[in-house]
């Protein structure tokens, strides 16, 4: 697979394509299933975010190793050009949700990556970058 | 569309008069390129009807063995499609025709600049009529892939019958907001006509649950509530168990269970069914 995949967020279709394609790198880099799972989940709801929230935008998969450990691992950046997040610490809240979903994204997508690192600007739009590493 | 435009007397001529000849060279050839798929009777069964229609498009003045003849072309390559040939096997078996004519030309003798020259142009006829089996299966194929995205969606949300009183519903694959609501409405419309008051909702197929698949499975258990029905959740697996809780999704009292035998065997005792173990 090819590395780094950049993925277009315009639909719901593409919010599986997201998920497709980081399975298939975690899956290359030999991730356990338990951490495949949990990264493909976290993909799930930022890429569904983006799409929801950040008017659409786009996701860029990629394998990344770690100069200190060694370890490989697989790094997703999402960004759009939506309204951007006005009160971080309330979107970041466990079962806040501007919209009706749960408002367990964010909050659990935090939980499930290894890195985690959010920049947003009102007017401006979201870039949301995770990593999960190998064990 | 009409053919040769009576400029391929000869071409004509030769087609009509070496009839076999050419036939045999022609089904030779694509059995070749078919072989395994479809029988040699059928296959020249099939290139018999599209010569014949050759022969009278050449012939014609009208264009009406044309245009029956496009419309064989267009049905041969949707069948084609149906049975996983490859467009250019498609178009390669109309192809053929052009080989087996030039074979009889040679054998003939070949005779002067002429009938090359109708051959030529005869040959830019047969061009056009693989082109458009290959545009015909382009648009099969697009037809194929919507009519099985339809059928998969229903197909992989059956609702079925467990037990007198118990339905199941395997889900597999990805739970997206259109296929939750088809099962959502047959789960529903299946526990009034089987007047059940039991459903296991099985997710050994689901490859991830996040909080968006979690909020359509709550929701579908809900409105079986309001039903009257119980519902259980079985198949969650170690890593979508360990997903669920880093999220922070809870399922609050919904019953799940780790198997939808174990799910079944739940749903039978709390309907009062007696599984004797002997
Ligand atoms: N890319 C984004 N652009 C703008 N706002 C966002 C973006 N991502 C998240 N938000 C805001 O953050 C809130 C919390 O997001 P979170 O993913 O935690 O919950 P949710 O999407 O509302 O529900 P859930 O993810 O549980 O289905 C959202 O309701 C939305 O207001
Ligand atoms: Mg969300």
């Amino acid at each position: 697979m090819t590395s780094p995949a950049e993925v277009p967020i315009t639909s719901n279709d593409d919010v599986v394509r997201v998920r497709q394609v980081v399975r298939g790198l975690a899956a290359e880099v030999k991730m356990s299933l338990v951490d495949q799972t949990k990264v493909v989940t976290a993909a799930s709801e930022l890429a569904r975010n983006t799409f929801v929230y950040g008017g659409g935008g786009t996701a860029t998969v990629e394998l990344v190793t770690n100069p200190a450990t060694g370890r490989t691992g697989v790094k997703i950046v999402f960004t759009d050009e939506g309204p951007g997040i006005p009160d971080v610490d309330l979107a970041l809240t466990e079962g806040w949700s501007s919209g009706s979903g749960l408002g367990l994204g964010l909050s659990g997508t935090r939980r499930l990556v290894d890195e985690f690192d959010l920049e947003t600007e009102p007017g401006t739009g979201t870039r949301i970058s995770v990593t999960k590493w190998t064990r | 569309m009409t053919l040769g435009a009576g400029r391929q007397q000869r071409i004509a001529t030769l087609l009509r008069e070496r009839r076999e000849g050419v036939l045999d060279h022609w089904v030779a050839a694509v059995l070749n390129t078919v072989r395994g798929r479809t029988t040699q009777a059928e296959l020249r069964g099939q290139l018999a009807e599209l010569y014949e229609l050759v022969v009278q498009a050449m012939g014609e003045e009208d264009g009406t063995a044309a245009g029956e003849l496009s419309a064989a072309l267009q049905e041969l390559s949707r069948t084609r499609a149906r049975q996983g040939f490859s467009p250019s096997e498609t178009a390669v078996s109309v192809f053929g025709l052009k080989d087996a004519v030039l074979h009889e030309i040679e054998a003939g003798g070949g005779t002067g600049v002429v009938v090359y020259r109708e051959f030529a142009s005869f040959s830019k006829d047969i061009d056009d009529l693989g082109l458009l089996t290959f545009e015909t299966y382009a648009r099969t194929r697009e037809q194929v892939i919507a009519d099985q995205a339809e059928q998969l969606l229903e197909l992989s949300t059956p609702v079925v019958k467990l037990w007198e009183g118990i339905v199941g519903v395997p889900l597999v694959g990805t739970l997206d907001s259109a296929r939750t609501q088809v099962v959502m409405e047959s789960l529903l419309q299946t526990l009034v006509d089987t007047g059940s008051e039991h459903a296991v909702i099985d997710i050994t197929g689901v490859p991830a649950v996040d909080t968006e698949v979690a909020q359509h499975l709550l929701k579908t258990v809900v409105a079986a509530r309001l039903m009257g029905a119980e519902c259980v959740i079985s198949g969650i697996r170690p890593q979508i168990a360990q997903t669920i809780v880093a999220l922070g999704i809870e399922f609050g009292d919904i019953v799940t269970k780790a198997t939808l035998a174990d799910a079944l065997a739940y749903a039978l005792e709390r309907s009062g069914v007696r599984v004797g173990a002997g």
